[in-house]
């Protein structure tokens, strides 16, 4: 169905091609995942399925890539509409009408589909992707998980056999999630649509894939391959299939159930063990407080009545629905907003009337989009200013940066740093002028397995530095190795505060998935497993 | 009401403020221009809805104080002299003969300056009425509405109805960014640190939606064969260029008659058979298309009356255009100010927006935070 013939690009002005030599073919109904770190080319494979790559991008595409019969060098990718249905990485940036209705005949429009067709089309795809309720919203207030379902389904009423997907759920939580996976699964099975879908987070998808293109970046060859196959010589697995491996099943499960069903002799040695205590909270003094915290967008409140205490040495997790009011809390916290009722304080000082030279040392956010923190053209020129913005010593952002990511080229733009490494020089930034508390809001977005190792790396430094870490995520793994408090927002609610191992281990959305495979114990992380296994092998 | 609440259609409000802003281009009466810049922004706070482009008006509000601001000062430094109450002088300087005609400082007179300021005052008027389209319909709608032939021009028609609101989005992620590296978020210094990267982010989300919209098929032809196509091209080019040229003419009242309506006429023709040509090649279809009911014809039509009274004002010999000297207090043209304020009858006669079911929380939308 689609087939990439010896296609090599690169991108106009770039020293070297980001894809080389690919040569692979995706056969007719395969649900087919491409993996690889970001910035590796995943998102160029993707677009060059429907041609966007290189008619959008610029750049020499040689080689070719054809998609059910017909060549993306042939017809430009309006032509190619009715075959490939694309969903970009920002749903909500491709959005080109006001409501959901709209949206979903849009695509119709263009193809001249008759009126009557349009209307029955568009209540088939409302049925099938769940969006019934929705249809007469305007699309600005979708929450991300109805978005990504509509930007679907946007691209569905086409009838394309084709349907590429880059990062679906990354932005999305765990619940959110499973409803867009779900949707997707129910169209490779029941319409047998041929679905090319990238992501990072393997865990949940790993289980629907009926192959694997491995996208290893810097001109490596790509591989094509059965997931089993592919994730078993791999370094970048989910933990599921690392816990696999630690208690040494074959094959390796790639599902919660399937590891379920191997785990009952695991669970029974790990009876006697008790897990390890959750990491007592630190008894730092208080960076921040916040007390009777409202806020609201328009009619509804997007928090109401929050109370929350923040110590130093301490790392919080801040977990919820997309649009609970975790990034509004977080930018209370470093007072880009002002409180309608309540009171933020960090260290004492209310941070929203400090200028802005006074709040970055006692609070820093490194935002989702980090790179609307960065606007210059070298990661030299990017520490240069963060020293001279901070009236810091000279060398001190970079002397950070080091110690976070030892080895960033100085004269490299920072578009063209990876993912992790753009993280790691936007903390870098933040962390120059020292502040007490930093915020974080969905770091993990993007990052592959090994640059959120080096994550749960950095933020143990910095909390035992003594300073307090506040991060909005999604990514249970992570909260689960790192986070030693919780908190649960749900609409614009504190609705639970404690230690993460309890708020988390228990809760059937957010349990990671060692949690789930070993219940009811409360295991939480391959790192823990593996340490208990190796005391009773030592007791023995 | 709630029954009734709908979004206009987009024509009907980009009809109403392209006529307020011919009516404005008739007159350098600063009673009229503020009656319309009154007109305008009282419209706009009564219909517009919570999306981010309806903040849009705001920021040519301020676009229209610094157009004042810099016509007033580019008439201190090079207007052209105009005689009477002399309020300072600049030291002038005096240019080599090839240079003749230009002035560069001089006596300022206080008739220079209100007549500078008057010119100043239409243009910010002008621009507030295209400030009001845009803050009253949403660019998304309004790309929909666009007649078929256009979408030859489908990206660069993308991006030229989209920057704006993209730009406003940008600005407020930029100024967000800037704070939290810790530089100061106001002031001279911070509008010119942060011009380059809204520019660029209102640029780059433009074109991603440019992206989006081509491989959802828009601007696709099917089948017309390549020389057709150009002939289209070419007659519709035309067409704009005498629609161009005609409006100019009808516009400035001191305009040859040959240059105001042949051209004009001729330029709608063109421009209507170019369409018509090339729609009967696209398929294409409406799903649930915006319908045009009265409310549209009293919102297009109000507009236009107060263009046809101003018109009638100047035909029965008002002074629209009062001489820059001797100063007078501005006298009411009453004709032209009764049509503009029928402008004012959308406010209350244009249907509601839909109210926002939720809290608006955007992801498209939201600031760094």
């Amino acid at each position: 169905m689609i087939r990439f013939d010896h296609v090599s690009f690169t991108y106009p002005d770039a020293p070297a091609p980001t894809l080389v030599d690919v040569d692979f073919t995706v056969p007719e109904g395969e649900l087919c995942l491409v993996v690889g770190e970001t910035g590796s080319g995943k998102s160029t494979l993707l677009r060059a399925v429907n041609g966007l790559v290189p008619r959008f991008s610029g750049g020499l595409l040689t080689g070719t890539v054809t998609v059910g019969g017909r060549s993306t060098a042939l017809v430009p990718p309006r032509e190619l509409a009715d075959v490939v249905g694309l969903v970009g990485q920002d749903p909500a940036a491709g959005f080109v009408t006001d409501m959901v209705e709209d949206e979903l005949a849009h695509v119709m429009e263009n193809l001249g589909v008759a009126p009557d067709i349009m209307r029955r089309r568009v209540e088939d795809v409302l049925d099938l992707l769940g969006l019934h309720e929705l249809r007469n919203r305007p699309l600005s207030t979708l929450s991300g998980g109805q978005q990504q379902r509509v930007a679907i389904g946007a691209v569905l009423t086409a009838g394309p056999r084709v349907l590429v997907l880059d990062e679906p759920t990354s932005a999305l939580d765990p619940a959110a999630a499973e409803e867009v996976l779900a949707a997707l699964t129910r169209l490779v099975h029941d319409l047998g649509i041929t679905v090319l879908v990238a992501e990072h987070r393997l865990e949940r998808v790993v289980q629907y894939a009926d192959s694997i293109v491995y996208v290893p970046g810097d001109g490596a060859p790509v591989v094509i391959g059965d997931p089993g196959r592919i994730l078993a010589g791999s370094v970048v697995v989910p933990p599921i299939v690392e816990l696999g491996r630690v208690a040494g099943w074959s094959p390796l499960p790639l599902s919660v159930r399937d590891a379920r069903r191997a785990a009952a002799d695991l669970r029974e040695r790990l009876a006697p063990l008790t897990p390890p205590v959750p990491s007592a909270p630190a008894h730092g003094e208080i960076v921040a407080r916040v007390t009777g915290l409202h806020a609201g967008y328009g009619p509804v409140a997007a928090l109401s009545d929050v109370e929350l205490e923040v110590r130093a040495g301490e790392v919080v997790a801040l977990m919820g629905r997309n649009g609970a009011g975790k990034s509004t809390l977080l930018s209370h916290l470093v007072g880009l907003r002002a409180p309608q009722r309540g009171e933020v304080r960090v260290r004492g000082e209310e941070p929203h009337r400090l200028p802005a030279r006074s709040v970055i040392r006692s609070v820093g956010l490194v935002p989702q989009d980090n790179g609307v923190l960065l606007y210059h053209d070298t990661v030299a020129a990017e520490c240069v200013a963060a020293d001279r913005d901070g009236d810091l010593a000279a060398g001190t952002t970079r002397a950070v940066l080091d110690r976070l990511v030892p080895g960033i080229d100085h004269r490299a733009h920072p578009r063209d740093l990876s993912e992790g490494q753009r993280l790691a020089l936007a903390l870098a930034i933040v962390l120059g002028a020292e502040p007490a508390l930093v915020l974080l809001d969905e770091p993990t977005r993007g990052l592959d397995y090994g640059a959120k190792q080096r994550l749960i790396a950095m933020l143990e430094g910095l909390a035992a530095e003594g300073r307090a870490v506040v991060m909005a995520t999604h990514d249970v793994e992570v909260v689960a190795a790192v986070a030693h408090r919780a908190v649960v927002l749900a609409e614009g609610e504190v609705v639970a505060d404690g230690p993460a191992r309890d708020v988390v281990v228990h809760s059937p959305v957010f349990a990671p998935q060692i949690a789930k495979v070993l219940a009811p114990e409360t295991w939480m992380t391959v790192g823990e497993v593996s340490d208990a296994l190796a005391t009773l092998g030592e007791s023995r | 009401m709630s029954a009734s609440r709908r979004m206009l259609h987009p024509g009907a409000w980009w009809i109403w403020a392209i006529a307020l802003a011919a009516t404005a281009l008739r007159t350098t009466d600063a009673l009229l221009l503020g009656l319309i810049a009154v007109v305008v922004a009282y419209v706009v706070s009564a219909r517009r809805t919570d999306a981010p482009w309806a903040r849009s008006f705001g920021s040519f509000l301020r676009l229209g104080v610094i157009v004042i601001v810099i016509r007033v000062v580019f008439q201190m430094l090079f207007g052209v002299r105009i005689e009477g109450t002399t309020l300072f002088t600049i030291p002038s300087v005096t240019l080599p003969s090839w240079a003749a005609g230009v002035s560069l400082g001089g006596p300022v007179t206080a008739e220079a300056l209100v007549d500078a300021a008057r010119q100043g005052l239409r243009l910010a008027v002008v621009l507030l009425c295209f400030g009001a389209a845009s803050s009253l319909c949403s660019p998304y709608r309004m790309l929909r509405a666009l007649p078929s032939a256009l979408y030859e021009a489908g990206v660069a028609i993308t991006v030229a109805l989209t920057f704006a609101p993209q730009a406003i989005i940008a600005s407020r992620q930029v100024r967000d960014a800037r704070r939290l590296r810790g530089r100061a978020d106001r002031g001279v210094r911070a509008w010119a640190g942060s011009a380059m990267p809204v520019l660029e982010g209102a640029l780059d989300r433009s074109v991603a939606l440019a992206a989006s919209m081509d491989a959802r098929g828009y601007g696709r032809r099917g089948a017309i064969p390549v020389a057709r196509r150009r002939g289209i091209s070419a007659l519709m080019l035309l067409g704009l260029c005498l629609v161009a040229v005609g409006a100019y003419g009808l516009l400035d009242a001191t305009a040859p008659a040959v240059l105001r309506l042949p051209p004009f006429i001729a330029g709608a023709v063109a421009l209507t058979a170019s369409l018509m040509l090339s729609g009967r090649g696209v398929e294409r279809t409406r799903y649930r298309p915006d319908p045009w009911r009265s409310p549209e014809w009293i919102v297009s039509l109000s507009g236009v009356a107060a263009l046809v009274a101003i018109v009638i004002a100047g035909r029965t010999g008002a002074v629209l255009e009062p001489p820059a000297s001797p100063l007078a207090v501005p006298q009411l043209v009453p004709v032209a100010a009764a049509g503009i304020l029928v402008a004012l009858l959308p406010a209350w006669l244009a249907p509601r927006p839909p109210a926002p079911l939720e809290p608006t929380l955007d992801p498209r939308f939201e600031v760094a935070a």
